[in-house]
């Protein structure tokens, strides 16, 4: 492989545009002739481009058991994601990836009770998984999943958590937002305190994504519960411009996110300077 | 080993140039640069150009790729790569030295085939420096710049030049000049090689504390309080970036020419606010992260990467250039350790 090949995207086509919360949108991708533009693993991400409006790098939502198309859950929140909020489908947009080392789904989770802890749009590279994970059930042990934000409208994936993962035995779904809403007989309050109060037994292995605030002070109360951070995963997300490792903009120490990352296992952060 | 009278310099330019496109550093308003050969217009004898050679590999603004847009339909048009072989006479010992730096970053996998491209059509003839200035320190990183590498290694005495292929392509580079050229004992350039050396042994900083930049002490020196102070007065203006020739990190960027979309790299500055700013924050917030983050690639980051290689080659532009007087030497003698 070359960067020429990396370097320079490939088209696809946006086939179906869902919209998930009010700054939330699920964006579904196919290549021209149809079918998936390349195959990932689960946590892998891919620089998604509209020529002119800019690039950007994004996980990919969707699980590579999805042999139809990718998707894109994408909060607006900049130029790019601005433009792809606005667009309609059957626009054609660039796209190259797919980057980074994803998580361990064939080697260190296999067999493994799992609980999944995300917040906000930190629930799309989890997605990946999860889907993942059902779909290869017998690979792995019990499945919880524990997902917060803001309010009931800011979840994302929000039919799918209800239709199909509440509904599949032997996966326990905890839902929390952060403050008391109408029409809301879940739980209330941040997700890291509801994770203490739920006390999962240390028998797991955990994966967390959300705002760098929220897997700091979950990472913290799974440590009090009495894991050790080699069972707690997480992934990261910091500016990026080639993916490749060599723009030199993404590291975190001597470690790239787009190639060493964006998965790390929280013992491994120790080992990484303070600086994402 | 080869040699030939100064007084058929010209001569030779002139001969190099018929083939291919030359460049050679030569004195301008604002100092030496490398600039497309001239007949006639004499090489200069600076130490250095103010920009480094890197950009003949490395330009600061490329071209990538180019798009169509039509409606919601995207056409995407790769650029001609240029082919032209081109020659770069003068390249000093810490330059050609930091060309296999960059190959560690752009020749690694995933090659950059931008960066290879330009590569394959270069040939580099270096040239021994005769007289190194106060801020050189290429010797501290193990560079010795009597044995200044490339293609062709050149040096020289009041009378001549001495050429000596090292590669293949310099080879076959002064077998196109031979008629110029007479053969000379492999002791010839010996006397020029001891006159370098001699004032090499004069200038104060030859030996630097490097043993302090293991990946072992990554953490300590990271933390360690002093950068800030280090750092206090630095303007955030990258300019010892951009004159650096082993920086390399660059930025990808559209330009919407009117006749389509154009996508470029260009340099990039670790040293600017935007440069990590993203969606979540910055993980940078200030000059003291950002001043950090770029001695730290250098001495330790890029060295635990590449079986201990220090990011620096001594070339001093970042001495010369910096408009505060910070530099990666102050750095090194706070930071390093105790033996020098």
């Amino acid at each position: 492989m070359s960067v020429n090949e990396t370097l320079i995207p490939k088209l696809g086509v946006v086939t179906d545009i869902r919209i998930d919360t009010p700054d939330v949108k699920t964006f579904r991708v196919n290549a021209l002739g149809g079918g998936k533009v390349f195959e990932h693993i689960p946590g892998q991400c891919a620089m998604l481009s509209i020529p002119g409006v800019g690039e950007a790098m994004f996980s990919i939502t969707s699980s590579p058991t999805n042999k139809d198309y990718m998707e894109f859950s994408i909060k607006k929140c900049g130029c790019l994601t601005d433009w792809l909020h606005q667009m309609e489908p059957g626009q054609q947009i660039t796209i190259r990836g797919p980057y980074g080392n994803g998580f361990p789904v064939d080697t260190a989770f296999k067999g493994k009770n799992l609980l999944f802890i995300a917040g906000g749009i930190g629930l799309a590279p989890l997605r990946s998984v999860i889907n993942y994970v059902r779909a290869n059930r017998a690979d792995y042990g019990t499945i919880d999943i524990v997902y917060g934000s803001r309010s009931k409208d800011d979840l994302v994936d929000y039919r799918e958590i209800l239709d199909e993962w509440c509904a599949e035995e032997g996966v326990n779904v905890h839902l929390t937002i952060d403050r008391e809403q109408e029409g809301w007989d879940g739980h209330v309050g941040f997700v890291p305190n509801y994770v203490k109060e739920l006390g999962f037994d240390t028998n797991k292995t955990a994966i967390i994504c959300g705002p760098p605030i929220m897997i700091k002070f979950t990472l913290a109360g799974l440590v009090e519960l009495g894991f050790d951070k080699t069972q707690v995963y997480t992934t990261m997300e910091l500016k990026m411009k080639c993916g490749v490792g060599k723009c030199g903009r993404c590291n975190i120490g001597a470690k790239y996110v787009c190639k060493d990352g964006p998965v790390f296992r929280c013992d491994q952060l120790d080992e990484m300077p303070n600086e994402y | 080993m080869k040699s030939l009278l100064l007084k058929d310099m010209d001569r030779l330019l002139a001969a190099l140039a018929e083939n291919r496109t030359l460049y050679v550093p030569t004195d301008g308003a604002g100092g030496a640069e490398y600039r497309l050969y001239q007949p006639g217009t004499p090489l200069s004898e600076a130490l250095n150009t103010n920009r480094s050679a890197k950009d003949f590999f490395f330009p600061q603004t490329e071209n990538m790729m180019r798009f169509q847009m039509r409606g919601k339909e995207i056409r995407i048009e790769e650029p001609t790569r240029p082919d032209e072989d081109f020659v770069v006479f003068g390249v000093r010992a810490c330059d050609a030295r930091s060309f296999e730096l960059l190959d560690k970053v752009f020749l690694s996998e995933p090659v950059d085939s931008y960066y290879q491209n330009r590569r394959a059509h270069g040939v580099i003839v270096t040239r021994c420096c005769g007289r190194p200035e106060e801020t050189c320190f290429c010797t501290a990183f193990g560079i010795d710049p009597t044995a200044p590498g490339g293609d062709v290694s050149t040096w020289q005495d009041d009378q001549r030049l001495y050429l000596a292929a090292n590669t293949p392509a310099g080879q076959a580079l002064l077998n196109g000049v031979a008629h110029l050229l007479t053969d000379a004992p492999e002791t010839a350039a010996d006397d020029a090689k001891a006159k370098t050396r001699a004032a090499l042994a004069n200038l104060p900083i030859q030996n630097l504390p490097l043993d302090g930049f293991g990946e072992e002490n990554l953490l300590a020196i990271f933390n360690d309080p002093r950068w800030a102070e280090l750092s206090r007065a630095c303007l955030g203006c990258g300019t010892c970036t951009f004159v650096c020739p082993t920086c390399q990190c660059y930025d990808i960027k559209d330009f919407d020419t009117g006749h389509g979309i154009q996508r470029f790299r260009c340099w990039d500055s670790c040293m600017y606010s935007e440069f990590t700013r993203c969606a979540h924050g910055n993980p940078r917030v200030s000059q003291v992260e950002r001043f950090r983050q770029r001695f730290m690639h250098k001495l330790v980051y890029f060295p635990a990467n590449n079986q201990g290689d220090f990011s620096c080659v001594g070339c001093g532009r970042c001495l010369q250039k910096c408009p505060v007087s910070l530099n990666i030497v102050k750095v090194i003698k706070a930071l390093g350790g105790e033996k020098a």
